[in-house]
Parts: structure tokens; sequence; C-alpha cells
């Protein structure tokens, strides 16, 4: 579950984070319920990205609580929140791959940090480069491949681990309409395996090809849910 | 392009940004100018145990004519730096001036009592006046004024190179500081994504210091070994001084007397240094994120 209560955000504090600046977030109140899918609209500079932030523990909530999967950030010890983070994929429009890592390298790292045998780690990557159609490309580099093919190998990597909540931050921008179906079939997807699933988008063509509940931020404030 | 898999020993790419090349060089500097200070350390020390519990703590004490010797040894072996008072054995004396008097064996030779001292005394001129009011007139020979000034210089340069040690050690945190802080600006955006992936601090910051300390080790290791040979030679050239005699050949330097253990503590001090400044810099910086 997702539960965000009168969140506000301001950033310019250490490291980027909340701190005196202006508010880009301001009173978002909101529940997620497990397992379900959900847009994230607005138009760029309306908060998309910083709501997401705070979803992925990038960033802790200037006033008000933020609570993902059962922990509420305002409470929760630094210290815990390495282990809650390895309970959420996440999706980036650039991608955020390793580049001096090969493709498997990339896939198998969430595994790693959490500290699998890398016998499983080999059968865990394996599978899911199949199931993102790149089993072939394993060892290849990050810059080897096409922009959709490095964004599905960003999903494999957000999914190997299987989270509880996915997240995506404009996952389908800089892809071509193929790619972007594609990339949209495997978020389907997880959905339908019970991932409690954010899609960040300002393309209103994908939102009425998948037709799902939104979240819609206009100046940092949530104008409609549902 | 295809990629070697790594099996997950270097997501951050620290093999580059941290190369075998720069920071190894500079420890093994470090390494060698940290032996020198050790060896000198070590040679200043067994000069000072030398000169202090060797032959230059004794005194002589030549007695006048006709004084009873015995009464005066007593009288010297009771005070309390005196650790040791004996008169000196007649022939030997008898053959110690036969240069100067030749076969003379008419003239009398005075008494003379040779003093080793328990410890040197902080003053050597005011027990050499003790001792002549002790046994009245008496001609004490303090040639142990001048042990103790030799004793302070060695002293002294003991602590120089002690100090020289501890300034290598805190230009070895500068540097293992620096080239942390550049591997870190270097990989900045691997930091971010492995820390996003859920990796905790201690995870990161093990992975920078294990390869500094790496790095550090065997750069100090290279340094001291390269230092074994000079020292050598440094031991070689004051054999002399602590009663050897110089080496003709290499495989005669005094090996032995290298400070072996000291030397053996130099690479694992420098790999602890490399990986403790590591540690502490990648944790202090990693704070800043959430």
């Amino acid at each position: 579950m997702v539960r965000f209560a009168e969140v506000g955000l301001r950033y310019g504090g250490p490291g980027d984070g909340p701190g005196a600046g202006p508010e880009v977030l301001r009173g978002v109140s909101f529940t997620l319920t497990p397992g379900s899918f959900h847009w994230l609209l607005g138009p760029s500079g309306a908060g998309k990205s910083s709501l997401l932030r705070l979803m992925h523990l990038a960033v802790r909530p200037s006033r008000g609580e933020v609570e993902v999967l059962g922990t509420r950030l305002s409470t929760a010890r630094r210290a815990a929140l390495p282990a809650l983070r390895r309970r959420i994929g996440v999706v980036y429009q650039d991608f955020r791959l390793l580049p001096h890592l090969s493709i498997f390298d990339n896939v198998a790292q969430p595994l790693r940090v959490a500290g699998r045998a890398e016998r499983q780690v080999r059968a865990d990557v394996t599978e899911i480069l199949r199931w993102v159609g790149l089993v072939g490309k394993a060892d290849a580099a990050p810059a080897a491949l096409s922009g959709g093919e490095q964004q599905r190998v960003a999903i494999a990597r957000a999914v190997v681990i299987r989270p509880a909540l996915l997240v995506a931050d404009e996952p389908t921008g800089n892809l071509d309409v193929a790619q972007a179906r594609r990339v949209m079939s495997l978020l389907q997807q997880m959905h339908r395996l019970g991932t409690t699933v954010v899609v960040a988008t300002h393309a209103e063509t994908l939102v009425a090809e998948y037709p799902a509940p939104a979240l819609r931020l206009a100046e940092g404030r949530l104008v409609s849910h549902g | 392009m295809r990629l070697r898999r790594t099996r997950g020993r270097d997501p951050l790419g620290l093999r580059r940004v941290l190369s075998d090349r720069l920071l190894p060089a500079l420890a093994a500097s470090m390494a060698l100018l940290a032996a020198l200070a050790l060896a000198g350390a070590r040679g200043a020390a067994d000069l000072a145990a030398r000169w202090e519990g060797g032959a230059a703590t004794a005194l002589t004490v030549q007695m006048p004519h006709g004084a009873r010797a015995d009464r005066a040894l007593a009288a010297l072996a009771a005070m309390p730096e005196v650790g040791e008072a004996r008169l000196a054995d007649q022939a030997r004396l008898a053959a110690l001036l036969r240069p100067w008097l030749g076969e003379a064996p008419a003239i009398p030779l005075p008494s003379v009592i040779e003093l080793r001292l328990a410890r040197l005394p902080p003053d050597p001129a005011a027990l050499a006046q003790r001792i002549a009011q002790a046994v009245p007139g008496a001609t004490v020979e303090a040639h142990g004024v001048w042990v103790a000034r030799l004793l302070a210089l060695a002293r002294s340069l003991q602590a120089v190179a002690l100090a020289a040690l501890l300034l290598v050690a805190g230009i070895a945190t500068a540097v293992v500081t620096v080239a942390v802080r550049a591997g870190i600006a270097a990989r900045r955006n691997a930091i971010d994504i492995l820390h996003e992936l859920g990796a905790t601090d201690g995870d990161i910051a093990g992975r920078f210091a294990r390869r500094v300390a790496l790095l550090v080790g065997l750069g100090a290791l290279g340094g001291t070994l390269a230092a074994a040979p000079v020292l050598a030679g440094f031991a070689d050239l004051a054999a002399p001084l602590l009663g050897g005699a110089a080496a003709m050949r290499v495989q005669d330097l005094p090996w032995a007397r290298l400070p072996w253990a000291e030397l053996a503590l130099l690479p694992p001090a420098a790999a602890a240094i490399g990986w403790l400044t590591a540690q502490v810099t990648l944790r202090l910086w990693l704070r800043r994120l959430p």
C-alpha cells in the first residue's frame, strides 16, 4: 500500500533533498491499494517526478506523511530504508543503466545487492531477460542496445527482485510507438502478477490505449484521483 | 561491444577510477619514506642502547697515592648511581701504559677504580663531583658527560624519526581521501543507482575500502621491498659504530640487523589506513543521500 497524507516537498537541502526551496508538492493526499495500476498525469513541472521520488524513497517529504509498503517515512530510521528500497522497482526515462557493466550484470545488481546466491542470480536474470526478449544480448554493453532495448533492460532490472511496488517515470518518453507498446505490455503484465504499478507520463494517447485510474497533478497539487 | 561478466565484483567500476597505477605508486613512495624513518628510529635506538648499557657508561676514579682502595670501593658501591665498582687489574693497566712507559716495573702505577653506572645520571658533572667528595683526593674521569650528550642526540633522532613516521601516515590519509573523493565524483551516478537499488552505506563504502586497501597495501609492499637494500646499506655504514665491520659483498650486508618485524607491519598498516580512510570518507559522503 502507498499512502500520502498532506505531503509537501521542497528541494534545496543537502544532496538535493528536502530544504528551503520553493514547494514543488503541496498538500498531496491519496491512497493506492495493493496490486493496483495507476497513471500519474500532468504537464511538465507539475511534480510527477517528485511524487515518484517520494514513492521510491529517493527523497523524504518536507511535511506530511508518506507511507510505503507499511513503513512511515517520518518515523523510519535511515538504516531501515535500504531493505524497503529492495521491495520497490524503479524505471527511469533515461534508463540509468551502469555503462561499464554488461546487460546481465546490470539486471543482476538488485539480486546481488540483496545478497542472493550467484546460482540463483544466474537463473533469475536469465529468466527475466527471456521475458523481456533480450536473453541473446546478456553480454552486450548497454551502449550497444537501442533505446527500446535499454528500457526493457531497465524494466528487467526493476522487476527481477519481484518488487511489491513498481514506479516508472516517463518510461516511454524516449521510445517510438512500437517500443513504447512493448514496454507498456511488460508493465501491464507486472500489474496482472499482483504488483502495485504507478506510471508517470504525459503521453495521453498511451493513457487512452491502456485505460486505468489516474492521479492528476497540476502545479504541485493533486487535482484528481480516479 | 561485449563485456565480461563480473559476477558482481565491481558494480561501481572502481577498477577504472581507482586505477592500479597512481595510488599504489604514491603508497610505495610513502612506504619507502616510512621504512627509512623506521630504520632511522631503530638505528638511533640501537646506538642509544649501546652507549647507555655498554662500556661507555663506565667512569674511572684514579686513587691518590697511598689511599686505601677497599674503603673507597665500599664508599663508591654504596652510591645509588653506581652499579658496580671494581679495582682495575694492575697487569692490564701496566700493559695499557707500556707504549709510553716501557718496561719499567719500578714505577708505581696508581690504583684505578672502574665504575659501571646503574643508570645514566641527568648531570654527569655533578656525579663526578660527589664521587670526588666520597673519595678524597681522587681524580674522576667523567667521560659520561659526552655519553650523555650523544645519548640526547640519539634520542632526538629517534623522536624525529617517529615524528616523520606519523607525518607519513598523515599524508597517506590525505592522499587516500583525495583519491576516494575523486572516485566518488567519477562514480556519483553509479553510487546513486546502487543506493536506489537498496545497497547499504556499508556495502558501498566497503567496495571502495576493499579496493583502496588492496591498492595501498600492494603499493606499500613494493615500497617496503625497495627500501630493504637501502636500509641494509645504511646498516652496513653504521656497523663499525656498533662494533661490527663493513661488508664487502651484497650478500654480506647486515640483513639480519634490519627491523624486519616493523617493516613487515608497514604494508598491513598502510592497507588499514587506506581501508579506514575510505570507509570514513564514503560514509560521511553517503549521509547526504536519503
